[in-house]
């Protein structure tokens, strides 16, 4: 059982680093600034990684995930002696492996930023922010309570805010942290309500307690929610189905993943922290975290399947036709969590529940080669200065680290035998398969174009004519660094046991390769990667995309299916004339007119008595005698 | 002195209470003011007198009821000469037209 100092180390000093620095960043030097926030990210990573060696090696018997270990409990708000909310810190497997996702990005993250982020003038601030994200991810994954993630949720949510809109000069940036926010927060309102429900039915917001409750098909609290009906679905499952709307949000799944690609608008180092570590995963950390419930209801399960499995596809085509180097990165994060969800909706057909596991493996190989991947593009637009492809190529000889942890990133993600990637991925495909064929095909096609959307964008950067650029600075040490580490973390992490210290049920999975079923995903990632070869890595080839500009569903999928134009169509023409303009109107005219009412007749009766006062002293002594003869002519006259 | 009647001397107090009335409300000078004000105290004083004289000679209280006036009157006196020389170091004048900045 770890420690809860350990825990609270790890926890605490992102919200040291934030508070330190958010206090005080005008009057310490940058330089220091910058390096205390790195050392207490270090210190962090340092425990987590401690922690889960101990967790995982020296007591490996601890249990599975779902079976949590309170280490820390404090009643908080006590409503009644039935209904009461406790912060507290629950370990599983889940949550040790998150802390070191979170921990060991996010380090990586700060010591790019010492150099990427070098003369910003609001470079303290910065550290700051990336303080209160890790912290508010880090309370997320330890909290026992659906109250307290629905804290961090929210947190996350507004450190997203902020350093996405941290170019606050920019009007693009202002707009992507705006839509960032709002999205999610509409999406919040889901999980909001299906807290609510789950807690009103399984009377505790405690996670444990709920998952006994409602995670039991012989509870009677279980079958009193799945009696109840609402228009056809059963509360239980409308609450499951609110919170997976919130998960949703945050992890851009269709149709709410408009936020994502904007969200492109801060600094690269802030969108490798919120694609590998702490924002989209916490949508498939939620669900698994709530697994118990979910997969007693067949019905949401199917729908997170194919949600995900069409989130997946969906932005895997739209990558292929992108031209910014970080919004094809950022579709490529939407395709591979979609991969997540659906494995994790698939899970209670088929192997024991291997898409559980295969689900959270990839989940934390993902995070490993994702900020890989947005490190090395930081470090191209570093030298570029442009995040437009076309303005690339031939790189390199520019940067040969890059290009090479750039390479084995794009390999890992492609799922190539045997870098990380290929292990989860290929774990993903055989628990598809063995639960539902249609989504496995499904699933291998987008593997392929995973693979070719990839390798497109490595030949565009790297390969082809030479762009002229003058290499006057490339990127320092302190970058190489994290580059260094993480390619190292690509090779090896798809190596751990993952199966058998992180499952669902008991049941451990060890990871064999059954080179058969291997032989589909291996030839079509080949395949992809062959025809992104033959496009785009030679020179002349250049100007193919655009001979095939002219196919519809090229254009389509360039306008990203012109989804941000139908929201927008949506709420300028239908929200905005049907319910906001009665509304306002309501709001000006009745609500303010009321108060109008008031204050005006008050202020009417002020104008009338104010002439009253008005300063001269015989005027006073007027009211004065006129008042005391009134008096007396009332007492003398009229008093019977 | 039997042959001044009670009326009389009412009808003078009267008279000087009115005039003092009168003198508080039309003058603008501040001293005049005062001294308006001394003359309404006045006739207080000699009514008090009157009727302790006329109706209850046995009886002192009126007697020291005027005598506290006065004593209160030269307090007040000293108070409000002290204003009006606050006043005029403020406004260099003691017309009561020009303080009337203290309203609404």
């Amino acid at each position: 059982m770890p420690n809860l100092y350990t825990i609270l180390t790890i926890l605490l000093f992102p919200l040291v680093s934030f508070l330190l620095l958010g206090l005080t960043s005008r009057r310490i030097p940058k330089n220091l600034a910058g390096l205390f926030a790195t050392a207490m990210m270090l210190i962090s990573t340092g425990a987590s990684l401690m922690v889960a060696f101990n967790y995982f090696t020296l007591a490996p018997a601890t249990g599975h995930a779902g079976n949590f270990e309170t280490i820390f409990r404090f009643p908080w708000l006590v409503f009644n002696e039935k209904l009461s909310i406790d912060v507290c810190i629950v370990i599983d497997p889940l949550t040790i492996m998150m802390l070191v996702v979170v921990t060991f990005v996010s380090a990586m993250v700060h010591i790019f930023s010492l150099s990427y982020m070098k003369g910003e003038e609001r470079f303290t601030t910065y550290f700051a922010f990336l303080g209160l994200f890790t912290f508010s991810m880090l309370g997320l994954v330890l909290a026992g309570n659906l109250f307290q993630i629905y804290i961090c949720w929210e947190l996350v949510g507004v450190s997203s805010f902020l350093l996405i809109g941290y170019y606050f000069t920019k009007p693009s940036a202002i707009a992507a942290a705006k839509k960032a926010f709002i999205v999610t927060r509409f999406a919040d309102l889901g999980f909001l309500i299906g807290i609510l429900v789950l807690s009103y039915y399984g009377e505790s917001l405690d996670i444990a307690t709920l998952l006994q409750r409602l995670g039991n098909s012989s509870d009677g609290r279980f079958q009193s929610a799945s009696a109840a009906s609402f228009l056809g679905l059963s509360a239980l499952a409308w609450g499951l189905l609110l919170v997976f709307v919130g998960g949703a949000g945050k992890s851009a799944m269709f149709p709410l993943h408009i936020w994502l690609p904007d969200a492109m608008e801060g600094p690269t180092p802030v969108s490798a922290l919120i694609h590998a570590a702490t924002m989209v995963v916490a949508g498939v950390f939620l669900v698994a975290r709530l697994f118990g419930m979910f997969i007693l209801l067949p019905d949401v399960m199917s729908v997170i399947t194919f949600i995900g499995l069409f989130s997946a596809s969906f932005a895997a085509v739209i990558a292929c036709t992108q031209t910014d180097i970080k919004r094809i990165l950022a579709y490529s994060t939407m395709s591979q969590i979609g991969y997540m969800m659906f494995s994790l909706g698939i899970s209670n057909s088929g192997d024991h529940y291997l898409g559980y596991t295969a689900s959270l493996f990839h989940l934390f190989t993902h995070a490993f080669f994702k900020s890989l991947l947005f490190l090395g593009a930081g470090a191209v637009i570093h030298l570029v200065h442009s995040n437009e492809v076309e303005k690339m190529g031939g790189l390199r000889k520019h940067l040969p680290l890059v290009h090479l942890s750039f390479l084995i990133a794009c390999l890992a993600i492609a799922g190539v035998f045997p870098l990380a990637g290929f292990y989860s991925k290929e774990e993903i495909l055989l628990a598809a398969f063995s639960a539902n064929r249609f989504v496995f095909g499904v699933a291998l096609l987008t593997a392929g174009l995973t693979a070719f959307y990839m390798f497109r964008l490595y030949f565009l950067i790297f390969w082809g004519k030479p762009a002229d650029i003058t290499p006057h600075h490339h990127g320092s040490w302190l970058m190489s660094i994290p580059l260094l580490l993480l390619t190292g973390c690509t090779i090896v992490v798809g190596w751990l046991p993952f199966g058998s210290h992180i499952s669902w049920g008991g049941i451990t999975h060890h990871s064999t390769i059954n080179w058969l079923f291997s032989a589909a995903p291996l030839g079509i990632s080949a395949f992809g990667i062959a025809i992104a070869y033959i496009k785009y890595a030679r020179p002349s080839d250049r100007t193919s995309s655009s001979d095939s500009a002219q196919n519809w569903l090229y254009r389509a999928a360039f306008k990203k299916f012109y989804i941000d134009e139908l929201y927008l169509w949506i709420t300028h023409s239908i929200l905005t004339p049907l319910v906001a303009r009665p509304f306002a109107w309501f709001d000006r005219n009745i609500v303010d007119g009321l108060i109008h009412v008031v204050a005006d007749g008050v202020a009417s009766c002020y104008y009338l008595f104010r002439k009253m006062q008005s300063g001269k002293l015989q005027d006073y002594l007027l009211y004065f005698m006129g008042g005391i003869a009134a008096w007396m002519i009332f007492f003398f006259y009229l008093w019977k | 002195m039997q042959h001044v009647p009670l009326l009389h001397i009412l009808i003078v107090s009267t008279a000087l209470f009115f005039i003092g009335m009168y003198g508080m409300f039309t003058r603008r000078n501040l001293i005049t003011i005062l001294m308006s004000l001394e003359l309404m105290l006045n006739s207080v004083n000699i009514n008090l007198a009157a009727f302790q004289r006329y109706l209850y000679p046995q009886q002192t209280d009126g007697i020291f009821l005027s005598l506290f006036i006065i004593i209160i009157a030269a307090a007040e006196a000293a108070i409000a000469i002290a204003i009006i020389i606050h006043l005029y170091r403020t406004y260099h004048s003691v017309d009561v037209e020009d303080a009337s900045e203290l309203k609404y």
